[in-house]
């Protein structure tokens, strides 16, 4: 069994469900090389091999096929020389051990086979240095994730069934680590490099401790170990009766929390039983074969496909802007301003927090308080941080400072007049260089951009709520909107830690514009007399995190009305279908969602199970439409809500809205929720096929009418077979 | 303006700007924006080349009165938990007022000021320096307050006083420090805290019995002082072994540094070079006459031990690192006429000092390093010109990482804003008489022991100029030019 002294584990959007061969290692100056090889080397200190991890050209290590010959190489050496007792693994890269399988190699085998037979040979491996002779310490410095924590760490259950990130001190906890290395300071070098240099003296004492059999490779009883090894649990996991309850629970359990959308988790749990029930090598087969399977379905093809479409939205294709902003200004300290505020404070960024009243200032700062001070109830920040952190936000009522504004973002109410009279405000007080954001999610830009002196700095910066949690940021420009202004607009965003689509402006954009019909949807459907609770698992159930009469009380009743409104006079009866009635009613009520309390549901503090608004059958019963039979199934209710959202984003791609079908996707599944398993709209209508869609669409406009009818560009897909939105 | 010279380097417009400043007729005020502020002005004071090669200059400078130590002593350093551990740190404080009373027989009633440093306080004397000299049986009317800046307390306690004197504003000052870490206050939890003061608010029975009804066991879990950063929530040994690893410091180097400590203080103790140091009758207990902390051990002892802070592959042990310990020290310092007017032949001028700061989690023992070049600058002087050098030692592997940190070159360029390197002080000039790590480390009481240290080891070994520096927790460092009086 292997020890490992540790560094710390980083976010990397790869699952542990990878599991794949291929290993990427360097030679080190200074050590005495015995062989060069392009990619892996190996030096020796006393008896100690120290091996070398270094995808050349890249900033992370990932395993993929060309380097597993390599390694497979450079472990034989080690293993049949004389002179070596003990080995370490290390990465050259500073912050990075090795992320995890190649995505780019799994996602150009065409077959299972394909996919298996890798999987087989990185499980040779995995196995022979399970069996080494010789100890192997694992030297990791970052992000290790997937395969790169099998390199000597048996499989922990936990883990791979949620490709969960784990800090560096919980893994020591958990009992998958063995030492910690804290990072270093300043010293004679570069931090980085002296603390990857101390990292690897550590782990050498550690091998040649564990070779001398100085140092017991017990580890403390850890979470894993309370899991797989300790004398209670094997005990238990002996009896057939417990193991089948075992199985049963874990499976009943994934099943809930995945709603069977997620081939891999069970499939996972199979692996494990085929090993417990049949030995190792069933076990070892079943998986290869099931990584086969797996790799192949599209959901596997839909969330690679997201992977590759957030790595797209973290970067500024508008280049570096003309000016770096260091002094933000937020105008509105409500729900969304303090969110922007807060993410804005913890990157650094000096950061004006102004409202027109104390108390909604108050308000605010308190938000942005308390969004810190939960990190540092969870550990992620020492109270100090917080501290220091927090004083980056200035809180005021006046325009004091503005004079030194980058960017000013303004999240006021969503009222034209509103928007217009503090733009004139803040245009009075800001530098020629500062941009102007305007935060809202269905007023269009160039309307609110006519009152600006200087149009080509306005620019639209729609957040979702809750800010500090929702990874989405949709950019707006107008057609007046200069690339510098863009630039900067991304470049905040990038900094507040956003994955971002620049979109056309237009009602609704691209995001609220393709949730409005959906919504639409929702409405006629509760009209139809669809118990809300009904509705919300039929939308989960379909992959939406939310269901979505929830996600009206969510959004808040006032907001939809207000949208449903502006976007129903801008593109009238294809945004029809269910009564804004229904709307108007519960506002009137007070029924605003879970702000005020109630909604279609009633929220209570501390209380977690949801009951109905029983008030919201008299509306609903006033407002009550026949359902049509044809199209009231389960499945119809569910693709009447799709195919409309689909339809939508498919057209705003067609008129330009959108520049790309992937700022599309990560837009429905980062910022509305559009199932991830499905990979996106485009990436939906590619994988379920165009066709298939059409004819659906069909379907509800012959009991409907136009808000069904497909757009031209869905209906040119569906037409020709071989046109994909992904190539 | 004729001390000036030629202008020769960078430094060219900022000492003219300085002295235009200094030179102006105002009293007080430019003088002791002087002292008190020595970082926001470089005052150059530079002698033409030629008088500086045949004989040193002495440092004095214009219009600026010239502090002296009179005489500074100090109370045996003594592992915490052994003969002071019944007394309260004002006790310890007396014992070196009233040493030095004894050693210098000043009248009590020309004390201007009284200031002492101190760190872990005490609550019940939190203004130790008050309560102490009030039981040395100081004027009543005689003001004294207490400083705090971690280890280099003692000499912002000096420096005040430093200050006060320049600017004028007092003659005769005491200063010193104290520590006693036998006793520390341990607190309550906060949530007991909060109870027992609500409690003292309650007015009814009803209202103490349902504020007593939210008792819960783990109130009771007391709070310690610990030794560590409040900032990063980092231990100082551990921050020191990071240090060491950073620097590359090895255990060896460390214990040998360590055993050198112990051995010079060993050889200086027996010959009786540590004249600071008083005896002290402690209540109910022998009189203690010498530092207990000192133990020249062998480098195989000292591999045996275990690492203190990062197990299990750390490098500070307990016997490289200093050791808790209590003592006090004080010191007469005065203007130089007043010291001669009062028939005095003092020790030492106290001359040109700074105060630096910087990152408190990487760097937080770094202070050395930073300060040594900046007050030599200030005082313009070399490395070369120092013949006693005085360095706090917290841990072997500081020392030796702040060596390492001021013999390189990337270190200077990258971290320090410099073209080239400090320079490494020569060891024989170094610590001769032992160090923190073997005299031992009472925090609040260190800075007067290398002040003294260093004037002492002048006079004995017939040098001009002494350099003491010191780390401090927070990230904080400070340094001081002692010159030698002329005999």
């Amino acid at each position: 069994m292997a020890s490992r002294a540790i560094g710390s584990f980083r976010r990397f959007p790869a699952s542990k469900t990878l599991r794949c061969p291929g290993y990427i290692c360097r030679n080190f100056a200074g050590s005495s090389a015995l062989l060069t090889r392009t990619h892996i080397n190996y030096g020796v200190k006393g008896d100690v091999a120290v091996v070398r991890i270094n995808s050349p050209n890249s900033k992370v290590n990932t395993l993929n096929k060309e380097l597993q010959s390599e390694f497979v190489e450079v472990m034989n050496e080690i293993w049949a020389s004389d002179q070596i007792r003990s080995a370490v693994l290390i990465s050259s890269k500073p912050g990075c051990f090795i992320a995890g399988a190649d995505i780019n190699m799994l996602a150009a085998c065409k077959t299972n086979q394909e996919v298996t037979q890798i999987s087989q040979e990185g499980q040779r491996i995995f196995e022979k240095l399970e069996k080494s002779p010789k100890p192997i310490v694992a030297a990791i410095s970052g992000s290790c994730l997937g395969g790169g924590l099998e390199v000597g760490v048996p499989a922990a259950f936990d883990m791979m069934l949620t490709g969960r990130n784990i800090h560096a001190d919980r893994a020591k906890k958990m009992g998958l680590v063995d030492q910690l290395v804290e990072p270093l300071g300043p010293g004679l070098k570069p931090p980085e490099e002296r603390t990857i240099e101390y990292l690897e003296e550590v782990a050498v004492t550690f091998a040649k401790g564990l070779a001398d059999k100085k140092i017991s490779p017990k580890r403390d009883k850890g979470l894993v170990d309370t899991f797989y090894l300790t004398e209670l649990t094997s005990v238990a996991m002996g009896i057939p009766f417990v193991r089948q309850q075992i199985y049963k629970k874990v499976e009943e359990k994934v099943r809930k929390q995945t709603k069977g959308l997620y081939p891999a988790p069970l499939k996972i749990i199979d692996v494990v039983k085929t090993g417990i029930e049949q030995g190792s090598d069933a076990g070892y087969l079943s998986e290869s074969q099931k990584f086969g399977e797996l790799a192949m379905t599209k959901e596997s093809k839909a969330l690679i496909g997201l992977y590759h479409g957030q790595v797209l939205c973290k970067k500024n294709k508008f280049g570096a802007p003309q000016k770096e902003v260091k002094h933000l200004a937020i105008l509105g300290a409500g729900l969304m301003g303090a969110g922007i505020a807060q993410v804005s404070v913890d990157k650094g960024l000096k950061t004006i927090l102004k409202d027109a009243t104390l108390a909604g200032l108050g308000r605010g700062q308190q938000q942005v308080f308390k969004g810190l001070n939960d990190k540092v109830k969870k550990k992620a920040l020492t109270s100090f941080e917080r501290d220091s952190i927090f004083s980056n936000l200035t809180g005021q009522l006046d325009y004091q400072g503005f004079e030194k504004a980058d960017m000013v973002i303004e999240a006021v109410f969503e009222d034209l007049s509103l928007k217009h009279r503090v733009l004139k405000e803040v245009e009075a007080v800001i530098p020629d260089h500062c941009v102007f954001a305007s935060n809202t999610s269905a007023l269009p830009i160039n309307e609110i951009s006519a009152v600006s002196k200087r149009p080509e700095k306005v620019i639209g910066m729609h957040y979702f709520s809750p800010v500090d949690k929702m990874q989405l940021l949709e950019i707006i420009t107008t057609e007046k909107t200069s690339k510098d202004t863009t630039a900067s607009a991304v470049a905040v965003g990038l900094k507040q830690g956003k994955v971002i689509i620049v979109v056309k402006d237009g009602p609704g954009f691209y995001t609220t514009r393709c949730l409005a019909p959906m919504m639409s949807e929702v409405i006629r459907i509760l009209q139809e007399g669809v118990d809300p609770k009904k509705l919300d698992s039929l939308t989960t159930s379909f992959g939406f995190p939310v269901g979505a009469a929830t996600l009206v009380d969510e959004v808040g009743v006032d907001v939809a009305r207000h949208v449903a409104e502006d976007l129903g006079k801008a593109f009238g009866e294809r945004f029809g279908g269910g009564s804004l009635d229904l709307l108007k009613q519960m506002v009137s009520k007070g029924f605003l969602g879970r702000k005020s309390g109630k909604g279609f549901y009633i929220y209570q503090e501390g209380v977690k199970s949801k009951n109905l608004n029983s008030d919201m059958d008299s509306i609903l019963a006033s407002l009550k439409i026949p359902p049509k039979s044809e199209v009231s199934s389960d499945e119809d209710i569910q693709y009447r809500l799709v195919t409309r959202f689909v339809n939508e984003a498919v057209m705003c791609l067609q008129e330009g809205i959108l520049a790309t079908p992937a700022e599309g996707d990560i837009g429905a599944v980062f910022g509305l929720g559009f199932p991830p398993c499905l990979g996106g709209p485009f990436r939906f209508v590619d994988l379920y096929g165009a066709q298939k869609i059409v004819d659906r669409l069909r379907k509800y406009e012959a009991a409907y009418g136009k808000q069904f009818t497909p757009c031209q560009l869905l209906v040119d897909h569906a037409n020709s077979p071989n046109k994909k939105f992904y190539q | 303006m004729a001390p000036l010279g030629r202008p020769c380097c960078d430094f060219r417009m900022t000492s003219i700007l300085t002295y235009t400043f200094k030179n102006l007729p105002s009293t007080s005020k430019w003088a002791l924006r002087f002292s008190v502020r020595p970082l926001s002005c470089s005052s150059q004071l530079r002698a033409t080349p030629a008088a500086q090669t045949k004989s040193k200059k002495t440092l004095a400078k214009p219009n600026i009165r010239n502090v002296v130590v009179v005489d500074g002593v100090r109370t045996p350093f003594l592992l915490s938990g052994t003969s002071y551990k019944d007394l309260m740190p004002h006790d310890v404080a007396r014992a070196a007022l009233l040493g030095l009373l004894h050693r210098t027989s000043v009248p009590k009633e020309v004390v201007d000021y009284i200031i002492f440093g101190t760190v872990i306080q005490e609550v019940k004397t939190s203004n130790v320096a008050r309560e102490a000299a009030l039981g040395a049986g100081f004027s009543d009317k005689t003001p004294a307050h207490t400083v705090t800046m971690a280890c280099i307390s003692a000499n912002q306690a000096m420096t005040t006083g430093v200050g006060l004197i320049a600017s004028g504003q007092c003659d005769v000052v005491v200063a010193g420090g104290v520590e006693l870490m036998s006793d520390v206050p341990i607190r309550h939890s906060r949530k007991m805290r909060k109870m027992l003061l609500d409690l003292n608010k309650a007015k009814t029975l009803g209202q103490r019995l349902s504020l007593l009804s939210k008792f819960r066991l783990n109130f009771l879990s007391p709070e310690l002082p610990a030794v560590a950063e409040f900032s990063t929530s980092e231990t100082m040994g551990h921050s020191a072994d990071r240090l060491a690893a950073a620097f590359a410091v090895s255990r060896t180097e460390q214990d040998e540094y360590a055993l050198r400590s112990h051995s010079l203080a060993k050889k200086a103790q027996d010959e009786g070079l540590l004249s600071d140091v008083v005896p002290f009758k402690v209540p109910g207990k022998d009189t203690v006459t010498k530092d207990n902390g000192i133990r020249p051990s062998s480098l195989e002892q000292m591999a045996k031990l275990k690492p203190a802070f990062i197990k299990p592959y750390g490098t500070v042990t307990a016997a490289n690192s200093s050791f808790l310990t209590d003592g006090a020290s004080a010191m007469l310092i005065m203007a130089e006429e007043k010291a001669l007017a009062m028939g005095y032949k003092p020790k030492a001028y106290l001359r040109d000092f700074v105060y630096v700061s910087q990152d408190p989690k990487d760097q937080l023992l770094l202070g050395p390093t930073y300060a040594t070049p900046k007050v030599l600058e200030k005082a313009g002087l070399t490395l070369n010109d120092v013949d006693a050098f005085e360095f706090h030692e917290a841990f072997s592997g500081q020392i030796l990482a702040n060596f390492k940190a001021m013999d390189s070159d990337w270190f200077a360029q990258n971290y320090m804003g410099r073209k080239t390197k400090v320079g490494l002080p020569p060891l024989e000039k170094f610590n001769t008489w032992g160090g923190s790590l073997s005299l031992g480390h009472p925090f609040g009481a260190t800075g007067c022991r290398l002040v003294m240290a260093a004037a002492n080891r002048l006079r004995k070994e017939g040098g001009q100029y002494g350099l003491v520096a010191a780390c401090a927790a927070g990230g904080q460092g400070h340094a001081m030019i002692v010159e030698a009086y002329p005999k």
